[in-house]
């Protein structure tokens, strides 16, 4: 077990090309730490630099308080999981777990102890003998986990594991990588660009773009205090609608003048922090789930606003609602028993105690 | 009443349309057939020509009448004569030691060549391997006059040693070329997992890269074998004495005794010079076309 650090990590290609730019990151003793972002974000990079496949242009990464800059990931004492399984084709599952620990020298007694205990816990004991042809790509990538868990190593790392997934599986795995996480409580730096998989996995979510990091937090903290309007759109789904908005003052209280001449009373509670503000432009943040239907019985903190629905879609526990505000697309989430209909009226309700107000030009959230 | 009229309309240009495919690939079928039998036909006259004179006496070739594509009175005396002969003998084992030698040779030199230049990416790598590709572009023709130089200086002329030692410029670049193909396919990840597994270079290569690519390795040792068990140029160049000849030059030189051909007994050795090929392809044919395919798509 061991707490990984990252300080300054720079990683530039040839040519010049920053994949990673300079970004700090501590990471707990047995923390599930997520990282999370778009294509090319840096996220894989920096996994792979925890794991000394990359070398580090610049900066230093501590794995239990030693750095690792120059030591080989052999002897890292790391374990990871690969996207595509990485399993050795010609090894039966029992072999693909044991070759870490044999090329360890470790007894034979204690290699077989180790394989049948990861198997019982990934509940592949029957599959040990088999190849990995013969195998589903969920099995594979039990295996591929029960080669990471017989190691017990100082950390897990994980890229993309469920992508090759398809869609139900994904959700199941996800729970298994979960419950084995409570399990063995190893340190986990888990990378993916889905954040469903963030959110639900990660004891800490670190959300990246463009090389940086944008936020590190709690899943809750990401998603009801985003920092950015990056991180605000990008974790939710779907996404937060932003629409361009102007701050006005209305006799000490604030208020928000939208397109369509849609004004929304600002509620008192968030009057101080939004002040310095008025008179200007900002963009106007709301989550799909908190533009419902005029149906609640605490109406305080919201607004009233309608709108004539784009497209419906609904989707059994709920209905998705679109809508076009002067060019921008705006999406709320209804219960599936509110009638809409496409270019009727629908009278919603916006929970302004969830809004965020964001700063066009810096996209911080203010 | 319009709408039924046009799908009763529609229907026979769809079945004429099924059906036109079903002809083209039997036409396509039928041409490919007719191709093969004629390459058969080209392919396997010369052999079936020396089958039939091996087994025919010396005054029965030397017959002028009748039809030379029968076998009036089939013997074995040819292959007997040339089993029992202690230098024919003498050239199979300079053979098969040669070619032994030279295989195995060419696979530990070609399998760490092309380890190195697939997987461990180092400053010219890639100049390196086309480099490596190119040489083997140069023929044997124009390459034994300076070789005979090199031998010569070791004091290796006329000793099967020299042939062990100038066999490997034939076929190091191409097996090395077919290797570098077939570890390009495997996916980078297995070293990455081998790497984090705690493994070295060298048992990542032992351990992973050797086992997954078998059938590569099969492929480049066929070749490795047919090019030094078929090799004639560089034999006649630089081997000299009947004791260190191998079958390709021994039967050509001992049984053509000036203009006197031996024609059942060259047809024989021939046959039978041929026969460890025909044996290796006719086991490991499927691991030679994998081989061979991983290695023109992925390299």
């Amino acid at each position: 077990m061991a707490q990984v650090s990252l300080r300054k990590i720079v990683k530039a290609y040839e040519g010049g090309v920053q994949a990673v730019k300079g970004i700090d990151l501590d990471i707990d003793d047995h923390e599930f730490v997520v990282l999370v972002g778009p294509s090319g974000c840096g996220k894989s990079t920096t996994l792979r630099m925890i794991a000394g496949l990359e070398e580090i242009t610049s900066g230093d990464i501590s794995i239990g308080g030693t750095v690792v800059n120059d030591i080989p990931p052999r002897d890292r004492d790391i374990a990871m999981v690969f996207q595509n399984y990485a399993l050795y084709p010609h090894m039966s599952v029992y072999d693909n777990m044991a070759f870490g620990l044999m090329l360890r020298k470790f007894p034979k007694a204690e290699i077989d102890r180790r394989v049948k205990e990861a198997a019982r816990i990934l509940d592949i004991t029957p599959l040990l003998d088999r190849k990995p042809k013969a195998l589903s790509g969920g099995q594979r990538q039990r295996v591929a986990m029960g080669r990471a868990i017989v190691r017990d190593p100082k950390v897990f790392l994980f890229d993309e594991p469920l992508s090759n997934l398809d869609a139900k599986l994904r959700v199941q795995m996800r729970t298994e990588i979960k419950k084995v996480h409570q399990t063995v409580n190893t340190t986990t730096v888990y990378v993916t660009h889905d954040q469903v998989e963030a959110m639900t996995l990660a004891d800490r979510v670190v959300v990246m773009n463009h090389g940086i990091i944008e936020q590190v937090g709690p899943p809750q903290e990401l998603y009801h205090n985003p920092a950015t309007k990056f991180v605000a759109g990008f974790i939710g789904s779907p996404s937060m609608n932003f629409i361009p908005a102007k701050v006005e003052q209305a006799s000490g209280a604030l208020r928000l003048h939208l397109p369509q001449g849609i004004v929304l009373d600002v509620p008192a509670a968030r009057t101080a922090r939004y002040q310095a503000h008025a008179g200007k432009d900002v963009l106007f943040g709301i989550r799909p789930e908190h533009l419902t239907d005029d149906k609640p019985t605490d109406k305080s903190n919201t607004a009233p606003i309608t709108l004539k629905p784009d497209v419906i879609e609904p989707m059994g526990m709920e209905t998705l609602v679109h809508f076009k505000l002067d060019g921008t697309e705006v999406s709320a989430r209804l219960d599936p028993a509110t009638p809409a209909a496409v270019g009727a009226p629908l009278s919603l309700i916006a929970h302004m105690d969830q809004m965020h107000l964001i700063d066009p030009t810096s996209d911080k959230v203010l | 009443m319009s709408a039924t009229v046009a799908t009763n309309r529609d229907m026979p240009s769809l079945y004429g349309k099924a059906g036109s495919l079903r002809s083209e690939r039997r036409w396509a079928l039928v041409w490919a057939y007719i191709s093969l039998i004629i390459s058969a036909i080209i392919l396997l006259t010369p052999p079936v020509y020396m089958l039939i004179t091996s087994l025919k006496t010396s005054a029965e070739i030397a017959d002028q009448k009748g039809n030379p594509w029968i076998v009036r009175n089939p013997t074995l005396e040819n292959y007997w004569e040339l089993i029992t002969n202690s230098l024919f003998q003498g050239f199979f084992i300079n053979s098969v030691i040669v070619t032994l030698v030279v295989v195995a040779l060419t696979m530990v030199i070609s399998i760490l060549a092309a380890f190195a230049l697939a997987r461990m990416r180092f400053w010219g790598s890639q100049v390196l391997a086309t480099g490596v590709f190119l040489t083997y572009l140069v023929p044997d023709t124009l390459l034994f006059i300076p070789l005979y130089q090199i031998v010569g200086g070791l004091g290796l002329l006329n000793s099967i040693w020299g042939l062990v030692l100038v066999y490997p410029t034939l076929t190091v670049p191409f097996c090395t070329w077919i290797m570098i193909g077939y570890f390009a396919s495997i996916p980078k990840e297995l070293d990455e997992a081998a790497l984090i597994d705690g493994a070295t270079w060298p048992q990542m290569l032992l351990k992973i890269f050797v086992p997954v690519a078998l059938p590569g390795i099969i492929a480049a040792t066929i070749f490795a074998f047919t090019v030094s068990w078929a090799a004639f140029v560089y034999p006649t160049a630089f081997i000299t004495t009947p004791d260190q000849m191998p079958l390709t030059i021994g039967v050509v030189s001992q049984l053509v005794r000036g203009d006197v051909f031996v024609w059942g007994q060259i047809t024989a050795g021939a046959l039978l010079a041929a026969l460890p090929p025909v044996i290796v392809y006719a086991f490991l044919m499927d691991y030679y076309i994998a081989g061979l395919t991983a290695g023109a798509t992925k390299g």
